[in-house]
């Protein structure tokens, strides 16, 4: 429906949706977290949702316990290796349709924590990651600012067409290989279906 | 109670046993004491019983590779008749091994801190040392971390697993030789 249309009749006290919109309305206001914190990045995600920060004005306030309740992961801190397994399989016990924020340095990249032995480089080499968030912790308004991004993103989404949320696609797979620990190292190093390696993507 | 005469005490008390004392030449002189891993044991009983040594504050490990030292003797030779000095660059290399360090402190004596060493023979299959916590309690975790960490075994500890790392891995990874593996590497893995 035309938007000005839409405007119009809304003067005349005429309130005019799409199943779409009304759906996706729905869907980006009650996004519930999963209670799940790594590092010192998740005292900043539990002070944004303290009374200063607020987070329930977005609908996020419940942070759900068990992952089969859970909408979003937010990835709050270093992930090391002997904890990346658990936190894919965590992922993968979320029902779609789910999210992930890579919250701080750490979570992106491995961070200060990079040329660690036992860091791993970023959380995108496993799971599909929707919005990252740079710093070291990020403010509480950067994660405000990541949902709000995350909010946009889901309001956006169509229900039909190729950029249909990832629940709707049938072919796409909704959990990802669990990392083995190997004898140097998590095997396989990298989900070659979800990461996307920077230089590659530089070098186009 | 210095160093030295810790160290007079122990080879008095234990017979054979040998104690070093390793001089810090840095502002700081916190000397400390190596003690043979033989003896090791023994040493640190004693240590906690009748010198007053009652908390193991600290256990780390350092890692010590093979070193190359390069020395010029000169030397007084016979050329072409006439006796002359002739330098010659000699080559030795010196072993490596694994030295844990373990700092100790008397809370009764307000004493401390007593840095104590221990080596094992090499790096590669002479790496046992004697473990010290059934002696001081506090030991057992970090002697864990130098095993994960470095490949110190310790003969006698109750739990010896790995504590950082995940069983199943064969490195260590702090040792001065290790090398991460190459997949970590955005650069290595561009190249693919």
């Amino acid at each position: 429906m035309d938007q000005d249309l839409k405007t119009e009749l809304s003067k005349h006290g005429i309130f005019a949706t799409s199943f779409e919109e009304l759906y996706n309305w729905g869907r980006k206001n009650s996004v519930w977290p999963l209670t799940f914190g790594l590092a010192c990045c998740a005292i900043e995600m539990i002070a944004t949702t303290m009374a200063r920060y607020d987070l329930a004005r977005f609908g996020a306030e419940v942070f759900r316990p068990s992952p089969r309740q859970a909408d979003l992961m937010i990835v709050s801190g270093t992930v090391t290796k002997k904890m990346a397994p658990q936190v894919v399989r965590l992922y993968n016990q979320m029902p779609e349709p789910k999210y992930v924020i890579a919250m701080g340095a750490c979570a992106i990249s491995g961070g200060p924590f990079r040329d660690g032995y036992n860091v791993l480089k970023g959380i995108d080499r496993y799971i599909p990651v929707d919005v990252h968030i740079p710093g070291c912790p990020p403010r509480p308004e950067a994660l405000i600012h990541a949902f709000m991004t995350l909010q946009e993103k889901i309001g956006g989404q169509h229900l039909t067409g190729e950029s249909r949320p990832r629940h709707l696609q049938r072919e796409l797979p909704s959990e990802f290989p669990v990392p083995e620990f190997g004898e140097h190292g998590l095997e396989p190093a990298q989900n070659d279906e979800v990461f996307r390696n920077p230089l590659k993507v530089l070098q186009g | 109670m210095t160093l030295e005469e810790i160290s007079s005490r122990l080879q008095a008390g234990i017979p054979g046993c040998q104690v070093e004392l390793v001089v810090n030449g840095s502002p700081s002189a916190q000397n400390s004491l190596l003690i043979d891993r033989e003896h090791g044991f023994a040493a640190a009983m004693l240590m906690r019983d009748q010198f007053g040594l009652d908390y193991c504050s600290n256990v780390t490990a350092v890692d010590w590779p093979d070193r190359e030292k390069t020395e010029k003797v000169k030397s007084r030779q016979m050329v072409d008749g006439v006796e002359k000095e002739v330098e010659e660059t000699k080559k030795t290399t010196i072993p490596g091994y694994l030295e844990v360090v373990y700092h100790l402190f008397s809370i009764e004596k307000k004493h401390g801190p007593v840095v104590v060493r221990m080596r094992t023979g090499n790096r590669t299959d002479d790496v046992a040392l004697p473990s010290l916590t059934p002696v001081w309690r506090s030991a057992e975790f970090q002697e864990r971390e130098a095993f994960d960490l470095f490949g110190v075994v310790f003969e006698g500890h109750p739990d010896l697993r790995r504590i950082l790392m995940w069983e199943g891995f064969t490195d260590h990874p702090m040792r001065r030789d290790y090398v991460p593996p190459p997949d970590d590497d955005l650069e290595l893995l561009g190249e693919r």
